[in-house]
C-alpha cells in the first residue's frame, strides 16, 4: 500500500538556514495493516505524512502510495487515500452536513450520491443530530469525528490520520479509537497514523515505526521492540548502599542509593535465580519486583532521551 | 475541461451557500461604501458636476478593491485552519479552487453594485444602461484579477497571516486614495497626479466614470479595460502558480 524509498525533505528557513525535517525514509506498509508512526514533536512525522499524502513534494526520494507515484501522479494517489489532518477539517462558515456533501463533490460524486453518502457518514459516526450545526459549536470529540467522516467520504482503502486523538479527553479518545477500529474491522481499511501517545501505539497498532530526527530508528511490533531493544527489568532494594553496589556489580546492573536495576530478557524467570545468587553472597534483599518495558524505554534505549520530554533539540 | 467546470461549480456552491443562508451579511459589508457614498456624495455635490454620476462608479471600484481582499482573508482563515488542507488532499482541481472562490466574490460584488445603483437612482443618478453594463463587466474582470492576487497573498502569508495584513493594509489604501476614487485628482499638485498615473486603478476609475456617464467612445475606456485585463492575467497566472507549487 505504501512503498517509500529514500524520502527526504529540506525546508528553507531563512536565506542560508535550512532544516532537514526528513532525512532518508524507507518504508513499506502492506494492505490492511494498522501502523503507528511514533516520535517526539519535530521528529518528522507530519512532514512524512504530508509527503505521502501529496501535500508536500519530497526534496528527494520516491514514494508509491495506493499504487500511484506521489510526484508523477498525485491525482491518482488523492483519489484513493483519505487524510485526517492534525487540524480541524471543516470550515468554520459551513454546516456539518454541507461540508460532507462538498467533500463528496470534491471526489467527483454526483450531487445525489454525495448527499446520500453524507447522511450515511453522519449516521456511522453518530453525528446525525449535529448535521445542521457549524463546526465551531461542536465539542472536541465531535469535531474529530467529523474530521474522520470527511476523510471517509470516498471509501478510501488507505486512511492517514495525523494525531487523531491529540488534545481530546479520555472518553473522546476512547470513542475515536472505537470508530477507527470498527472501520478497520468492517472495511479492512489500511490505517497509517501518527501519535505521540505511547499507550495508544502500544495497545492499538500492529506495527510501530519510531522516527527521530527525520530517520526511522526502529520498526516492528510493540512486543518485538520492547523485547529486543529494552527488555524487562528487575528492581531490587537492599538495606545498605554498600550492598546495593555489590549486588549491582554481581548482576551487571546499576545501583542508585539502595535501589538496584538489572536488565533481563525474561525478568520473571530470572528473578528467583538472581535472588538465590545474592543470598548466597550474603546480600540481604528487602524488596524485589519485575517490570515490563514500555515504548518509552525503547525510545530511551535508542536515543538516550525520553519520548515524553517535549523539548527536543532542533 | 468538464472536471474543471464541475470542480469550479463545487467550490462556488460551497462558498455561496453561507451567503444565501445569511443574506443580511451582504448588506452589512456594504455599510462602509454606502457611508462614503452618501457623505462624500452630498459633500461634493456641485463641486465635480453631478456628484452622483461621478461618485457612484468610484464607490463601485472601491468595493471592487475591498471585496476581493476579504475573499483572500477567508482563504487565509481556511489555510490556517485545516479545511483548505483537507480539500488539497482531494483530487479537486487546484485552479478551480481559486476560480470558484473568485466567482463567488464577483457575484456578491455584482449584487452589491446593483443595490448601490438602485439606491443612487432617486438621488439623481442618471442610468446609461449600456455603459453601466459594460462598466460592471470591466469591474468583474478587474475583481477576478484582484481576487486572485489576494489569494496569492493569502497563500504566501500562511500559516502566520501577518504578511497578509501588512501588505493588504499598506497597499489598499494608497491605491484607493491615489486613484481619485474619493476626490478628483485633476486639482491635485503635479507630483500627486504623476503617482496617480502609475496607479493601474486610476485608469479603471476613469474608464468607469466615462462608462457610467454614457461616453462610450472615450479613450479612457480602452486604457481602463487594458489595465483590468492585465491585472486579471497577472492575478490568474500567479494564483495558478501558487496553487500548483503546493500550499505548505
Amino acid at each position: 500500500m505504501i512503498h517509500a524509498r529514500g524520502l527526504t525533505r529540506v525546508f528553507k528557513l531563512k536565506k542560508k538556514e535550512t532544516v532537514e525535517a526528513v532525512r532518508g525514509i524507507d518504508l513499506d506498509v502492506e494492505a490492511g495493516r494498522l501502523v503507528a508512526f511514533l516520535g517526539p514533536n519535530g521528529a518528522g512525522k507530519s512532514t512524512t505524512l504530508r509527503i505521502l499524502t501529496t501535500l508536500l513534494p519530497p526534496t528527494s526520494g520516491t514514494a508509491t502510495v495506493a499504487g500511484h507515484d506521489v510526484a508523477r501522479d498525485p491525482a491518482g494517489v488523492r483519489a484513493r487515500i483519505g487524510y485526517v489532518g492534525q487540524r480541524n477539517s471543516a470550515g468554520e462558515d459551513f454546516l456539518v452536513r454541507d461540508e460532507l456533501v462538498t467533500q463528496g463533490r470534491c471526489y467527483g460524486l454526483p450531487a445525489k450520491q454525495a448527499a446520500a453518502r453524507a447522511d450515511e457518514l453522519l449516521d456511522l459516526l453518530d453525528l446525525t443530530p449535529l448535521a445542521k450545526r457549524k463546526p465551531g459549536t461542536l465539542s472536541g470529540g465531535q469535531r474529530r469525528r467529523l474530521d474522520i467522516a470527511l476523510g471517509l467520504v470516498h471509501r478510501p482503502d488507505l486512511l492517514f490520520l495525523d494525531e487523531p486523538s491529540t488534545g481530546l479527553d479520555p472518553k473522546s479518545r476512547a470513542e475515536i479509537w472505537a470508530h477507527i477500529l470498527r472501520l478497520r474491522e468492517t472495511y479492512g481499511t489500511t490505517l497509517f497514523l501518527t501519535t505521540h501517545y505511547l499507550e495508544e501505539a502500544d495497545t492499538m497498532a500492529e506495527r510501530v515505526v519510531i522516527i527521530d530526527n527525520g530517520r526511522i530508528i526502529a520498526d516492528g511490533t510493540s512486543e518485538q521492540l520492547k523485547n529486543d531493544l529494552a527488555g524487562d527489568h528487575i528492581t531490587l532494594t537492599t538495606s545498605t548502599e554498600a550492598e546495593a553496589r555489590r549486588a549491582a556489580s554481581m548482576s551487571d546492573g546499576t545501583a542508585d542509593g539502595t535501589t538496584v536495576r538489572v536488565r533481563a530478557a525474561n525478568a520473571a524467570a530470572a528473578l528467583p535465580e538472581c535472588l538465590r545468587a545474592l543470598d548466597g553472597a550474603g546480600i540481604k534483599v528487602t524488596t524485589a519486583e519485575t517490570t515490563r518495558p514500555t515504548l518509552d524505554d525503547v525510545f530511551l534505549t535508542l536515543t538516550g532521551r525520553s519520548l515524553t520530554d517535549d523539548d527536543i533539540p532542533a | 475541461m468538464t472536471t474543471f467546470l464541475r470542480d469550479t461549480a463545487t467550490v462556488f456552491a460551497r462558498e455561496f451557500k453561507p451567503a444565501l443562508r445569511a443574506p443580511a451579511g451582504l448588506l452589512f459589508e456594504m455599510g462602509q461604501p454606502l457611508l462614503f457614498l452618501f457623505l462624500f456624495g452630498s459633500l461634493l455635490d456641485g463641486a465635480v458636476g453631478s456628484s452622483w454620476q461621478w461618485f457612484v462608479p468610484g464607490i463601485l471600484v472601491m468595493m471592487c478593491l475591498t471585496g476581493p481582499m476579504s475573499a483572500g482573508y477567508t482563504l487565509l482563515v481556511e489555510l490556517i485552519g485545516g479545511s483548505m488542507e483537507r480539500m488539497l488532499v482531494t483530487p479537486l482541481n487546484r485552479t478551480a479552487m481559486l476560480v470558484g472562490r473568485a466567482m463567488k466574490a464577483m457575484i456578491v460584488l455584482l449584487v452589491q453594485a446593483v443595490l448601490i445603483i438602485l439606491l443612487a437612482l432617486p438621488l439623481g443618478f442618471e442610468l446609461h444602461t449600456a455603459g453601466v453594463l459594460a462598466g460592471l463587466a470591466q469591474l468583474v474582470v478587474f475583481g477576478v484579477g484582484l481576487g486572485a492576487l489576494s489569494f496569492v497573498l493569502a497563500i504566501k502569508s500562511a500559516p502566520g497571516g501577518t504578511l497578509f495584513w501588512v501588505v493588504s493594509q499598506s497597499i489598499l489604501f494608497p491605491l484607493l486614495l491615489l486613484s481619485g476614487v474619493l476626490l478628483p485628482l485633476e486639482t491635485a499638485p503635479a507630483w500627486l497626479r504623476a503617482i496617480g498615473q502609475v496607479n493601474p486603478v486610476t485608469y479603471i476609475v476613469d474608464a468607469q466614470r466615462s462608462l457610467f456617464a454614457g461616453d462610450l467612445a472615450d479613450p479612457s475606456i480602452l486604457y481602463g479595460t487594458a489595465s483590468a485585463c492585465l491585472i486579471a492575467a497577472a492575478g490568474l497566472y500567479l494564483g495558478n502558480r501558487a496553487m500548483r507549487q503546493g500550499v505548505v
